[in-house]
């Protein structure tokens, strides 16, 4: 097979006697979307903020297209291809949704150290902005502040922020939670998308079993830090010990 | 005019009009208010709108704390003088002061940056805290060097100097001597230093500055450097501080421990930054030229309030001049209090 986009191997924290992820590996391949499920408190997050470079592992690797990331601060790793989406909301609260998402595409285009010329200059850079804004829905919002936002217009600048970096790698973390039944399909849509183009990598960490069931290609199961399920969806939702034990009342509805 | 103010224009009527009339006064100092101490009022008002505006880049629009703010403005205060006063009154040796003035505060402030960025605003105030009172001490025991305690006065160019005439007549009723000149290259000096900064904080970079002040850890997740951005961000504002530590040294002739390095300067930095509104740079203008009007005037109009209320029991002591310290601070907590983000901020409302 193909050099895996993304690996974990025995990737480990432990936050004093607690571990709150437990030895993962767990290797993603370019084109798929990868659910991660499992209880509140299942060490989901935690893995990200690993992988990402939030958080320093105490024991095992993150490798990028099979390049080891032990060491690089988390501005490196989004360099090199790592985009990840919050799952509390976490913008940039004084500054307008255009300027939010400008400052994403800005990164990209690698112009953040102009000094020289004013911030209207680069044109390119804001029409970019302005079709994410059009993308998830927020071109009415466009110079109203972040802070401003309703929570589900938060949530959607945060996906634009992801969407704007264009990495390989797009992490989300629960990106639909606490948004209106009306605005979720907008997210799913853009993630469809995403994984439409073929040659993106997706992790996608997403309590309702239907989204995942419908755009998943894979799901991994995390309990108490530790990935105790792997495979297909339809027969890891079936699995008995995903079953009972932490996707019961899910699934039931 | 866009490009000049980089787009950032003062967003009020209110705003705007007082700005062009400091503007204004400043541009004619000169003749609109002749006489030493009106000219000597409106150059440190020039220079402390660079200082605060330097400072504001740091506080207001990066979200760093620091307290060594001082240290920088005196480096270049102490080139200018060292220089001037060991090679004499020439223009070389005095543009090699800055030269090596601004080396000196860049390493420093880079020094700082990448040793203590990393740590938490707490301890980096601290740190910079720390490091400017070792500098104050450090630039009074060298005193072969800096003069000490006592300061040093030297001799600037000629041009610079009172005696000097550029005209035979005098223009409007005003003799253009050395002094004028002098003042004309501290007030071209400061505008073109504050169109400078306005540039920068409306720069690509300058977004990032307030990226990083509103959530560091965002901008480092979405690919900016914040240990990076925040050292570049202390040296310009450093190399900054240290010409306007040259624009006062050439003014004064004179540079000690008092007019560069006391942390009452810092204090008073603090204040019209916040006074003018953070985190706006027209803020360090009104911040800048309130405050020192209100402290070479407060007492003359105190004096007269104290005259005025003779007879009336408690009022003239309470106006008496050595009071005015007490008013400045009341001035200032209410002035906090109704506008809590600054004149600007107010008048932007
Ligand atoms: N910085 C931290 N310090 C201590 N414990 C933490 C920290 N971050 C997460 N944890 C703990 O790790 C566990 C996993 O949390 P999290 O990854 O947020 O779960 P999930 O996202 O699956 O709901 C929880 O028990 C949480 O309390
Ligand atoms: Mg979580």
């Amino acid at each position: 097979m193909s050099i895996p986009a993304l690996e974990t191997r025995d990737l480990t924290i432990r936050f004093g006697g607690h571990v709150a992820v437990n030895a993962v590996s767990c290797a993603f391949h370019p084109g798929t979307l990868t659910a991660i499920v499992g209880p509140n408190g299942a060490g989901k997050t935690t893995y990200f903020n690993l992988i990402s470079g939030q958080l320093r592992a105490t024991a095992g690797e993150v490798l990028l297209r099979g390049r080891p990331m032990a060491g690089l601060p988390a501005s490196a790793r989004t360099k090199a291809g790592l985009g990840r989406a919050f799952q509390l909301t976490n913008l940039f609260p004084s500054l307008t949704v255009i300027e939010n998402v400008r400052l994403a595409v800005q990164s990209r285009a690698g112009a953040g150290l102009d000094l020289r010329h004013m911030w209207s200059h680069r044109r390119d850079l804001i029409e970019a902005a302005d079709r994410l804004l059009a993308d998830v829905k927020l071109t009415e919002r466009r110079d109203a502040t972040a802070a401003a936002l309703s929570h589900g217009d938060q949530r959607k600048l945060e996906v634009a922020l992801l969407l704007a970096l264009d990495p390989d790698v797009f992490m989300f973390d629960e990106p639909t939670a606490g948004m209106s039944v009306d605005e979720v399909p907008t997210v799913l849509d853009l993630i469809a998308g995403i994984k439409a183009k073929g040659n993106k990598t997706i992790l996608l960490v997403e309590h309702k079993m239907d989204v995942v069931r419908s755009l998943a290609d894979r799901i991994i199961v995390l309990h108490n830090g530790a990935l105790v399920a792997d495979g297909e969806p339809g027969a890891v939702i079936a699995s008995p010990i995903v079953q009972q034990a932490y996707l019961g009342l899910e699934v039931a509805e | 005019m866009n490009s000049l103010l980089s787009g950032d224009f003062p967003r009020s009527r209110l705003l705007a009009a007082i700005l062009l009339a400091i503007l204004f006064g400043l541009a004619f100092a000169p003749f609109l208010f002749p006489g030493a101490q009106p000219l000597n009022v409106a150059a440190k008002i020039c220079v402390f709108v660079v200082l605060v505006a330097s400072y504001d880049l740091l506080l207001g629009y990066t979200g760093i704390v620091s307290f060594a703010h001082t240290m920088f403005y005196g480096i270049g205060g102490y080139g200018v003088s060292i220089a001037l006063y060991s090679f004499g009154p020439e223009w070389g040796p005095m543009a090699l002061g800055i030269i090596a003035a601004l080396a000196v505060s860049v390493v420093l402030a880079l020094m700082i940056g990448l040793l203590s960025l990393r740590v938490r605003a707490i301890f980096f105030a601290m740190i910079t805290l720390a490091v400017a009172s070792a500098f104050a001490v450090l630039a009074s025991q060298l005193s072969w060097l800096t003069g000490g305690e006592d300061g040093r006065s030297y001799r600037v160019p000629e041009v610079l100097r009172p005696g000097f005439r550029l005209l035979e007549e005098p223009l409007f009723g005003v003799a253009i001597t050395g002094k004028i000149l002098s003042y004309y290259l501290v007030f071209s000096v400061a505008l073109v230093l504050f169109l400078l900064a306005l540039r920068i904080v409306n720069s690509p970079f300058g977004r990032v500055l307030q990226a990083i002040r509103e959530n560091d850890f965002r901008a480092e997740a979405l690919g900016y450097r914040v240990v990076v951005y925040r050292s570049i961000a202390t040296c310009l504002s450093a190399g900054m501080a240290t010409l306007a530590g040259v624009l006062m040294a050439l003014w004064l002739r004179y540079t000690g421990p008092d007019t560069t390095l006391s942390f009452a300067i810092m204090i008073d930095i603090l204040l019209m930054v916040v006074i003018g509104g953070m985190g706006t740079l027209y803020g360090a203008v009104i911040g800048a030229a309130l405050f020192t009007l209100a402290q070479n005037y407060l007492q003359v109009l105190m004096a007269q309030v104290s005259e005025a209320t003779a007879g009336i029991p408690l009022l003239p002591q309470l106006f008496h001049p050595d009071r005015w310290l007490l008013w400045l601070g009341v001035l200032f907590v209410l002035s906090v209090y109704f506008f809590p983000t600054g004149i600007v901020g107010r008048l932007r409302r």
